[in-house]
């Protein structure tokens, strides 16, 4: 236990931590000269890109030029992204959501059959989990459209039985939906697999000898401990999910384009679209930020990292 | 007894979940094997199944070339950014220093920032800015933006692998009269050497199937997912399947015997 301490302190990364003790006066230069290459990459192709990437969304056109800008400060970019495209915003954070949630009600009973339940086939399921990402994502979401596909075997079945109300499940919302869950499981079940393994089985095991039944020990003490690796999952099922337009593009049909098909449309179709779609880029990445920083807030980095 | 249908429930909710997550692969196995006229959408049963396309894997135009392409700029990215991400995580675990923290928040931001987002920023300094300098969209820009993505995520991995040492260990190296670079090379690097190769079979996948970030900064170049997207309008041809499929099976090769090994070393430990 007193190991387990110690590891979580060296990864608390708080100013108390004392310096570890490799590090000798007067070799200070040295964490930066390890630093410089990647930081200055980072700083090169993330932050400037970055920059760059927010004058272009306050630009102006050129009267009369499609297609040409002069540098400006116009925030109208802004108002037009956030009026005429509001519903595939709104749409992007509900299907990222509902895809979280589903992807979290899929992940958890895997994750925590992996770490209790599993014994030696612990780590073929850990590879099973990760094995489908070696196959291009590209080639399994055009599978699910196959799958979903009305002469399918999803479709034709329901179909049979008189549950499919529209006669569809591909080119609806909930094809995209049930691809981006899909596509983002496994973000999903590997951290709260991490964080369930890494739990104390003592203390669950408290629970029972507390007379707690099944179903209290899970509430309070199982889920509670496993709680980082829900934050992490969540984060990494709903920022790839609420930025993604493959799914919505091969599953789903116009009514059911999501943000970032815009930004894709309108950088690569429409002439004169590149301030609107940087726009479009900026506020979803600020949404996104906002929601992650909140997260990091209530409970804590490192965790995440 | 109701233990022991909980127990189960779990193993079967389990097992369920991991078939739901092989589905589209095995789709992608059968329809290799499809004998199709127009479109590999429909299975058509005469004349099918065929090995046609196996013996042939690079007979749909274009596609070997795109298979190429992606391998070499996921060896290139996979070890630039595994250089540079290892380099960093040291630097973060291992050292206090001033601006800490911000390394911090520059490894984790590109993380929790959309990739069509990182796809369009790039784009526009490549279209603004690299182009007078001769470097044009290509793929040399997809490369570039491959190392960025992926060095975050050797950050975190190679992190997370220094942070589980027990200190002890290398204090025991220098109680042993081993001097810095002794310790160095002889204790604390075989230590982390799983976590780093790890990190580069993690960004060489993350690199090889990128296809959002790519189609933004690739120009005319194609790489193997953006062969099969572009593809997709006008019908991907089984080769592509029979790529995609022997790809899934070499890196699951890898990943066991990997596995194996390490299981065989720490058993003759």
């Amino acid at each position: 236990m007193s190991a387990l301490a110690h590891v979580g302190q060296a990864g608390g990364g708080g100013p108390t931590d004392p310096a570890p003790a490799q590090e000798r006066a007067g070799r200070s230069w040295l964490p930066y000269l390890l630093l410089l290459p990647g930081a200055l990459w980072l700083f090169v192709f993330f932050v400037i890109p970055l920059l760059q990437l927010f004058t272009v969304s306050l630009q102006s056109q050129f009267p009369g030029y499609p297609g040409y800008y002069y540098r400006d400060v116009n925030f109208s970019n802004y108002l037009r992204a956030l009026t005429d495209f509001a519903p595939q915003f709104g749409r992007s954070l509900l299907f990222a959501g509902l895809a979280t949630f589903f992807a979290f009600c899929l992940a958890y009973p895997l994750a925590y059959a992996m770490a209790f339940k599993a014994g030696r086939w612990r780590n073929v399921m850990l590879i099973a989990v990760i094995a489908p990402f070696f196959t291009s994502f590209i080639l399994r979401t055009v599978a699910w459209r196959q799958i979903l596909a009305d002469e399918g075997p999803v479709a034709s079945t329901l179909n049979a039985l008189h549950l499919l109300p529209g006669g569809h499940i591909t080119e609806t919302w909930a094809a995209v939906v049930a691809g981006l869950t899909y596509n983002f499981l496994p973000f999903m079940v590997l951290p709260i697999y991490a964080s369930l393994e890494r739990a104390d089985h003592r203390v669950i095991e408290a629970g029972g000898d507390l007379y707690a039944n099944g179903f209290t020990t899970f509430r309070t003490v199982t889920l509670p401990m496993s709680m980082p690796g829900v934050i992490a999952g969540t984060l990494l099922t709903f920022i790839p999910a609420a930025g993604d337009y493959v799914n919505a593009d091969l599953l789903g049909a116009d009514n059911t384009k999501m943000v970032g098909n815009v930004i894709e449309s309108q950088f690569f179709r429409v002439l004169g679209g590149f301030p609107v779609a940087a726009a479009l880029s900026f506020t979803l990445m600020a949404l996104i930020l906002a929601m992650v920083f909140v997260y990091v807030r209530r409970f804590g980095t490192e965790e995440l990292l | 007894m109701i233990r022991r249908l909980q127990n189960r429930f779990a193993i079967i909710v389990a097992v369920l979940v991991l078939l739901y997550l092989f589905l589209p692969v095995a789709y992608t196995f059968v329809f290799s094997f499809n004998n199709y006229r127009k479109s590999n959408i429909v299975w058509n049963p005469q004349g099918s199944p065929t090995l046609k396309h196996w013996q042939d894997p690079c007979g749909a135009p274009g596609v070997c070339d795109a298979l190429v392409t992606s391998l070499e700029i996921g060896v290139i990215a996979t070890l630039v950014a595994t250089v540079l991400g290892t380099l960093l995580a040291f630097a973060l675990v291992r050292h206090r220093f001033v601006g800490r923290s911000a390394s911090n928040v520059l490894v984790f931001v590109p993380m929790a920032t959309p990739e069509i987002v990182l796809g369009a920023s790039l784009l526009t300094i490549f279209v603004q800015g690299f182009s007078r300098v001769g470097l044009g969209l290509g793929f040399w820009t997809i490369t570039i933006a491959h190392i960025m993505f992926c060095v975050s995520f050797v950050v975190v991995t190679v992190k997370a692998r220094l942070q589980s040492l027990d200190p002890r260990i290398e204090e025991a190296a220098q109680d042993l009269y081993a001097g810095p670079s002794a310790t160095f090379w002889r204790v604390t690097f075989p230590l982390v050497l799983p976590g780093i190769v790890g990190a580069a079979l993690l960004a060489f996948s993350l690199s090889f199937d990128d296809f959002i970030i790519t189609n933004f900064v690739s120009g005319n170049e194609t790489t193997f997912p953006k062969f099969v997207y572009v593809s997709y309008l006008r019908g991907i041809p089984a080769q592509a399947n029979v790529i995609g499929f022997s790809m899934f099976v070499i890196a699951l090769t890898l990943v066991i015997v990997g596995q194996l090994v390490g299981n065989a070393r720490r058993s003759s430990k």
